[in-house]
């Protein structure tokens, strides 16, 4: 392939460090230095604005719920009720960060916080909002900061201890799943570490526990005090001393950048590249925006052989069709039947390791289904496919679609204008090029065009052509 | 026809059509048939999402915790549908009782696995990949059936299907998937109407993702063909009951007699997550569950294919041995798992009944593995190597 153009640097820089950008965005990025979009990518996601749902106040857990049942103070219907208005709320939650995403405004920390977000994996337990707004706001606020200190303050979340059970880690009666977990998954990686160390560190960990209020607390006498010994260190260690040494080893630089690097560049890494990167990382004392800025700025990341690599994932498609357009959904419950149906639902990840991604997002149903979505979208086409239930109980909400067709608004209108000065002949190019990591071969322009019927107006024409594009394969990847 | 001429001719609809590779037609050349190895048996697996209430399924009518522990939900001794001195099947399972009494049904007590986690959606990870519980795989058995099964040759996802929308994580492979057909006019439709007619020559050869997603919908377009037109050579004569678990084991029946190559079938039903005002939101369910497997079984016996499917059912779960305040059950252990059909020996309760006295933190304790279930389905009885698929050996029950 021939060196990429500067759109087309532009169209994938976006893509990979954002959820897309419309075709007016793109016209305007690409006039000017990649090093300087770049940057202002980063600034212009410096600032944060925290999800809210519940206010801390209001908030009860399902647990706290049961003992007013017991108490008389709830009847039985009263208590399923205040459950799945519980459960709602999460729903909630994960529409305002499907909008936020799709906003653009700070596209690239949202970007980031979703990659965290499968790093972190956590799940409602109990359907508790609170925990879960928490914990989206902190892997949020931190994802382009310190690695450090988003390490330490998402172990600190009620949610995740809660999720990895942390609660029933005690002096006397170890449980050692977030010890293992916070090694295996979100530091060093699968064989880096003894069985030993795990005991040892899951020992350190007890008294990290949490208040229904969802506050972080320390509790000393559940606390194990004495001497432990964790890679080759000894002596009487709390939580906090096992994250310092978990950061000190470079292992840990190596294991996160390979990762990023395999979610924002290519799936099979290049083991050399990834070292000097993770030096990079070890030496910057962490420092999540600067890796970021230098793999974005790099002439590597913008090789042939990165481009169309990354199957985007269901919300990454989703967001992505929502910016372009501009689209919203006036049943916002549509977009949780659409995550639920391609195998995505915020808040809602598989287990402990996150979403495996890549091909693991296509099989025969879900790649039809992606190919369709634009029809659903874009042309009311009616809905025949039904989502699965997960046998619980308190999420059969997230299974319900809310009627046959989705309802959906559209902003055309800054669509149409940066094809203001594209002549008719240059106009299925011109948005394949906005929209797809490849430009289109002679076959697929012709097939695209026989959308086009003779007396459309031009506007009809851009949304033909778009809601085609839209629907090939290769929209699949970025 | 040449190339030019067939693309032109393709009919487009809603948004454009792809364009189409020959390999597709790979298909309809290849030699249909058994896969390597295989015995030519079928396995129908039903799966009760939401954690089935076990204990009021086959049902310990003479063992007084039983009804100790269960004031108001234990269902009546006189009301139990006696299997032996011990057990019986909760009244709404005639049907089923009546396949026993046919020597067609082995109940297996006490399947779970060691270290149980009660939340649903990891405890179903667990069944559906056969992992350890403190294990994460991206793979589910039945996937990597295929993928072992069909290594090496083109992928024919039809070899086993979902009766379903979409595809459950059991269903996927290493390299293959299998696929989801819960009504193969509509899924045919699909892939002719729509966008998806035909697609092309993948020009983007070089570019392994692209090729990837053009393999997957040439696969999808070219079996969704094949599992239409097999599938409309026979319809069945058996009265199915008009529910959602009728229909999709009456779909299956059709794709057997029909003749369609498929070794596994899979069908999720949910709703058994039963935490509140259990008795007759369970006695509905597995009233629907015994009345669709018992015509299913009718109109296999009818066509003469009884032999030759087996159906397995399990849940995630089973329930905690006590009732709650709620006239419901909370998540537990241990569960049983039913095989019915499959040609194999007459009528039994394959092991012990749940000893209630040695509990596990009030759970049933485990003496089967689920993965033994699945070893000696696969080897026994379907004919693979179950060590690769479940990548260790575990000890094979006497079943099959």
């Amino acid at each position: 392939m021939d060196k990429l153009t500067r759109l087309q640097q532009t169209r994938y820089l976006f893509a990979r460090a954002g959820f897309g950008a419309t075709p007016g965005e793109l016209n305007d990025a690409a006039r000017k230095p990649l090093r300087k979009v770049v940057r202002q990518l980063i600034k212009d996601s410096e600032s944060f604005t925290a999800l809210k749902v519940v206010e801390p106040d209001e908030n009860t857990t399902k647990r706290a719920l049961r003992g007013l049942m017991r108490n008389g103070q709830l009847d039985r219907d009263m208590l399923r009720e205040r459950i799945r208005m519980n459960a709602e709320k999460v729903r909630d939650l994960n529409l305002q960060w499907l909008d936020q995403m799709a906003s653009g405004k700070g596209a690239f920390r949202e970007k980031m916080a979703l990659f965290w977000h499968g790093h972190f994996a956590c799940r409602t337990m109990g359907q508790n909002p609170l925990f879960m707004q928490q914990y989206a706001n902190t892997i949020r606020q931190n994802a382009l900061g310190r690695f450090g200190d988003l390490l330490m303050a998402v172990s600190k979340e009620p949610a995740m201890l809660q999720f990895l059970n942390n609660q029933q880690n005690r002096k006397n009666a170890p449980n050692e799943n977030f010890a293992r977990e916070v090694m295996e998954l979100f530091t060093l990686g699968r064989g880096n570490y003894s069985e030993h160390d795990i005991k040892e560190a899951a020992r350190a960990f007890t008294g990290w526990q949490f208040t229904p209020e969802g506050q972080f607390v320390f509790r000393e006498r559940v606390h194990d005090e004495g001497e432990k010994a964790i890679f080759s260190k000894t002596g009487a260690f709390k939580g906090e001393d096992v994250i310092a040494m978990l950061l000190e080893n470079k292992q840990t630089a190596r294991f996160v950048t390979g990762k990023i690097y395999r979610f924002f560049v290519n799936e099979t890494d290049d083991k050399n590249r990834v070292e000097e990167l993770a030096d990079q990382f070890y030496k910057s004392g962490y420092d999540i925006a600067g890796l970021m800025e230098s793999m974005f700025t790099s002439d590597w990341f913008y090789e042939a052989k990165n481009i169309g690599t990354h199957i985007k994932s269901p919300v990454e498609l989703l967001v992505g069709m929502r910016h372009a357009l501009g689209l919203t959904f006036e049943q916002p419950q549509t977009q949780i039947f659409v995550q639920r149906t391609l195998g995505q639902i915020l808040f809602y990840p598989p287990n402990v390791a996150g979403w495996a991604g890549g091909r693991n997002w296509i099989d025969s149903s879900s790649l039809l289904f992606r190919m369709q979505l634009p029809s659903y979208v874009l042309k009311a086409a009616e809905v025949t496919v039904r989502s699965k239930e997960d046998g619980d109980v308190n999420t059969q909400l997230l299974a319900r679609k809310g009627g046959q067709r989705f309802q959906v608004k559209a902003n055309w209108e800054d669509f149409e204008t940066a094809f203001y000065k594209t002549t008719d002949a240059d106009l299925t190019d011109a948005i394949a090029a906005a929209l797809l990591p490849f430009p289109l071969n002679t076959e697929q322009r012709t097939l695209i065009e026989t959308q086009l019927k003779a007396a459309q107006t031009r506007p009809e024409r851009i949304h033909a052509l778009t809601t085609a594009l839209m629907s090939l394969p290769e929209y699949q990847l970025c | 026809m040449n190339r030019r001429d067939f693309l032109q001719q393709s009919a487009l609809t809603t948004a454009g059509t792809l364009l189409i590779p020959h390999f597709l037609k790979a298909y309809e050349t290849q030699a249909m048939g058994q896969l390597p190895g295989s015995t030519g048996k079928i396995l129908v697996i039903v799966q009760l999402s939401g954690g089935n209430d076990g204990l009021n399924t086959v049902i310990p009518f003479r063992n007084d915790i039983y009804y100790r522990e269960r004031p108001t939900i234990a269902i009546r001794p006189e009301k139990v549908l006696p299997l032996n001195d011990e057990i019986g099947l909760h009244p709404a399972m005639g049907s089923l009782k009546a396949l026993y009494d046919e020597g067609l049904v082995t109940v297996i007590n006490n399947v779970g696995y060691p270290n149980p986690d009660r939340s649903h959606f990891r405890s179903m990870d667990i069944w559906q990949t056969a992992s350890d519980s403190d294990q994460y795989l991206h793979t589910g058995w039945i996937g990597r059936y295929l993928d072992a099964a069909c290594a090496g040759k083109t992928q024919q996802p039809f070899r086993t299907i979902e009766v379903d929308d979409t595809l459950s994580l059991a269903l996927k492979g290493n390299n293959l998937n299998g696929m989801a057909v819960l009504d193969p006019k509509k899924l045919y439709n699909q892939t002719r109407s729509g966008l998806v007619t035909k697609l092309g020559q993948a020009h983007h050869d070089e570019h392994e993702s692209v090729s990837y997603l053009y393999k997957t919908l040439a696969e999808t377009v070219s079996s969704a063909e094949y599992v239409y037109d097999k599938a409309k050579i026979q319809t069945s004569s058996t009265t199915y009951p008009n529910h959602e678990l009728g229909n999709r084991l009456k779909t299956v029946s059709q794709f057997i007699q029909s003749g369609v190559e498929t070794s596994v079938y899979y069908i999720s039903i949910s709703g058994f997550d039963t935490h509140i005002n259990q008795p007759g939101q369970q006695e509905r369910l597995l009233g629907q569950y015994a009345e669709a497997v018992g015509a299913f079984m009718t109109d296999l016996k009818a066509a003469n294919r009884q032999n030759d499917v087996l159906l397995m059912t399990f849940s995630e779960f089973g329930r905690r041995v006590k009732q709650n305040a709620s006239n419901g059950t909370d998540h537990g252990t241990a569960n049983n798992v039913f095989l019915i059909g499959g040609g194999m020996p007459s009528r039994r309760v394959l092991n012990e009944a749940p000893n209630l006295t040695a509990l596990t933190d009030g759970d049933l304790t485990y003496s089967v593995d689920f993965r033994q279930i699945y070893a000696t389905l696969l080897r026994d009885y379907l004919g693979t190597d179950d060590v690769t698929i479940l990548g260790r050996k575990f000890e094979s029950l006497k079943i099959v």
